[in-house]
């Protein structure tokens, strides 16, 4: 019997319900050879070809280095050297005594809280505006979105130049009558010009995933409150927010995770300054890793930034539950 | 059993993954066939690039092992940071510029190869002819690691039209009167400030941040940024304090150099002077202002001069190290660094002359080049240079933050650098 007949012979034996039932129905004989490429096991074979390629990407590109950033994080390597030392948890000893981490921690917080508020508030802001019917609002949408197709070191750049002491704000300012201060060498102001920087740059995109979220709230809704005689705010707090509060929720995990990865902006503007003040968790890690070459200690620093994110990301998940009142 | 076979598979996956990394490496792969080799240098400037490849060509029509020599500019600004990721990558070139700042993690580590004898054995090269003084950085153990080929002095070029405009003597006219010291370079920069809206004096590549460069200032003091055995912060020194006072005052209060935050270029015509390196002369545009190279000027303890090395070293993890080293051989030989010196000051002192340093610098006068270049590496000081220096410039360039501000405490400040950079120096 061929191959094609024992298939099609099982073929006939499925239930008319189109069930999936893959052994045949009744006793079987001593001596009765199942065949090996059944139905099920061929759809089982079609269905792993096609995640094949998937999935040996993520087992090179994700498994592989995840796998070897814990194998680094217990060795010293010395490049110029060419050695690599097997030190145990020493790497994870030296985080414990290093003095600079919390000062980096405080710094990469101060980032990720400036950031989520500053971005998530503006683009909910700007896509309230432009829900509505005004003229001209394709061309407000594009101009608020096209930052984020633009090259990321161009745009810190640009921003460098207009940050100086003597640049494009301060000159603004100057036309008003403020004297501005030195925004990239102060501690203070330095943090809040990578934090407008980077809002400017992705505002865009969340302000475009919360313009479909509201125009996915249906209109007989604002309707009825407004027969209810509701404010035009509390018709936000009480239809709006929570109708589009799973975008809200994955707006803020975007964010959270971009924000702690932060890492061109602050090379090209500050290089961590003034003092440590910008110096966040990724640039550290840089540092350590590939200025200083201490990159069994970069690795450890990459593990607790990974601890953080997935910790955040988790802890966000869960409070789903809280936040998000309508998940489809 | 389920688990069993799941285990051989995982097994299975991170074998085939481990076999995938490791066909990235092959450091050691045996190589046969004509080589390429692959120089990193920090510079793009195409005048440079241009006579690197044509010394690189003439050595290609007489060495059939050599298929092709590509010099790889890297940025400027991250340039170790580059080689040490391509080193770690795997991907680390034939032959490589190391910066006098690196030069003690690079020659102490082994990762290059030894050349004395490659050098003294390739014919006429004339290994004696190397000055001691501009090798000390580059050896270790008696061997030497990496020809220095590079010598380069700070020195000041001058915008003459813009003091001129201002009211102001030009440093020749200083130097002349014996009088061209920081004193009156810092008023004169002060000046030009005040009468052309132009920044004063620029120490090129500073910015607030290469704190390195202002040694080609505080030198001029009798400070140091650590002793000479390296153990020692030199920061807190009397020195030290008084050097970091006057260019405070010059900064914030003269208004001597543009401050932290902005920006003036002086080879486009927006400060009255600039302390760099002669290489930058060929930023100088020829229908542009009127100018001049003069010396550092004097510190309180006297005239003095900062140099800025640059080694050419081979890569061990070369696949064709020896090939490689025998290519430095000829690139810097007698006929090749005298092509070379236009750019990059020699350390032959054979070719350390007036005479023949004209030869290949059109645009500086044999008296400069006596006085900025050739004085200067006879009497210079390297800039600072450390093991582990990129932390400890670090640690230094965030220490010293806090003394770019008008109302600054400059002792504090500079105890404050101390009290970081101590232990990693005592290390």
């Amino acid at each position: 019997m061929s191959e094609t007949d024992t298939v099609a012979g099982r073929e006939s034996a499925r239930p008319a319900t189109g069930g999936r039932t893959a052994e045949p129905a009744g006793p079987r004989r001593a001596g009765d050879r199942r065949p090996y490429w059944t139905a099920r096991r061929r759809d089982q074979l079609t269905g792993y070809l096609f995640i094949t390629p998937q999935l040996l990407g993520s087992a090179v590109f994700v498994i592989l280095p995840l796998i070897l950033v814990v194998w680094y994080s217990l060795h010293e390597w010395n490049v110029l050297a060419g050695t690599f030392d097997y030190v145990g948890a020493e790497n994870y000893q030296a985080l414990a005594d290093d003095t600079n981490l919390p000062g980096v921690l405080k710094a990469t917080g101060l980032f990720s809280i400036g950031l989520v508020i500053f971005n998530l508030a503006l683009a909910l802001l700007l896509a309230v505006l432009l829900n509505q019917r005004l003229r001209g609002s394709i061309v407000f949408r594009t101009l608020f979105f096209s930052p984020v197709v633009v090259s990321l070191v161009a745009w810190t750049i640009v921003w460098g130049f207009l940050l100086q002491d003597n640049g494009g704000i301060n000159g603004l300012l100057d036309t008003i009558g403020v004297d501005g201060p030195n925004w990239l060498r102060g501690e203070t102001t330095a943090m809040l010009s990578v934090i407008v920087v980077q809002v400017f740059k992705n505002v865009g995109l969340n302000m475009v995933l919360f313009l479909a979220a509201l125009q996915g709230v249906p209109g007989e809704l604002y309707e009825a409150a407004e027969v209810d005689g509701a404010s035009r705010m509390r018709q936000f707090w009480r239809i709006t927010v929570p109708l589009i509060s799973p975008t809200i929720l994955l707006t803020s995990i975007i964010t959270v995770v971009g924000s702690l990865q932060v890492f061109a902006q602050i090379a090209v503007l500050t290089q961590g300054g003034p003092g440590t003040s910008t110096t966040v968790l990724v640039y550290y890690l840089y540092q350590q890793a590939f200025q200083f070459h201490h990159f069994g200690y970069g690795a450890t620093l990459s593990i607790v930034l990974f601890a953080i994110v997935l910790a955040l990301t988790v802890l966000q998940w869960q409070m789903r539950k809280r936040w998000v009142f309508h998940e489809s | 059993m389920k688990t069993g076979k799941g285990l051989r598979v995982t097994a299975a996956a991170l074998a085939g993954m481990v076999a995938l990394a490791a066909c990235g490496g092959g450091d050691d792969a045996a190589d046969s066939g004509p080589a390429t080799l692959r120089m990193t240098v920090w510079t793009a400037n195409e005048a440079h690039l241009k006579l690197f490849n044509e010394i690189a060509d003439e050595y290609k029509k007489t060495h059939s092992n050599i298929a092709e020599i590509k010099f790889d500019p890297l940025p400027f600004d991250n340039y170790t940071t580059t080689l040490t990721t391509q080193i770690a990558g795997g991907n680390a070139p034939d032959l490589a510029w190391i910066f006098e700042n690196s030069a003690p993690d690079f020659v102490s580590s082994g990762a290059l190869l030894p050349l004395d004898e490659t050098l003294k054995k390739t014919e006429g090269y004339g290994y004696d002819d190397l000055s001691p003084a501009t090798l000390k950085l580059w050896q270790d153990g008696g061997k030497l690691y990496a020809y220095p080929f590079s010598t380069s002095p700070f020195g000041v070029f001058v915008n003459t039209d813009l003091l001129k405009k201002a009211g102001q003597k030009t440093p020749a006219e200083l130097i002349a009167a014996g009088q061209w010291n920081w004193t009156n370079a810092l008023a004169a920069a002060s000046a030009a400030n005040a009468a052309t809206g132009k920044a004063g004096i620029v120490i090129r590549d500073f910015d607030y941040k290469g704190w390195d460069n202002l040694s080609t200032y505080f030198t001029g003091w009798g400070a140091q940024a650590w002793s000479a055995d390296g153990k020692t912060c030199g920061f807190t020194s009397p020195e030290m304090v008084d050097a970091m006072t006057t260019l405070h005052k010059a900064i914030f209060v003269d208004k001597a150099m543009p401050g932290p935050g902005t920006t003036a270029d002086f080879f486009a015509g927006e400060a009255a002077m600039t302390v760099t390196q002669i290489s930058r002369a060929s930023l100088l545009k020829k229908d542009g202002f009127g100018w001049d190279l003069v010396p550092l000027p004097a510190g309180p303890k006297g005239n003095y001069s900062v140099v800025g090395q640059a080694g050419l070293g081979v890569l061990k993890k070369s696949k064709h190290a020896q090939a490689a080293a025998d290519f430095l051989a000829y690139f810097t030989n007698a006929t090749n660094s005298a092509k070379l010196a236009q750019f990059f000051p020699p350390p032959r002192q054979s070719q350390l002359t007036a005479e023949t340093l004209a030869k290949t610098n059109p645009t500086l006068t044999p008296e400069q080049l006596q006085k900025v270049v050739i004085d200067g590496i006879t009497n210079g000081v390297v800039k600072p240079n450390h093991a582990g220096q990129a932390e400890l410039s670090q640690q230094v360039r965030a220490s010293l933050d806090p003394l770019w501000k008008a109302d600054a405490d400059v002792k504090a400040v500079l105890d404050g650098v101390c009290t970081k950079i101590q232990p990693l120096l005592a290390k």
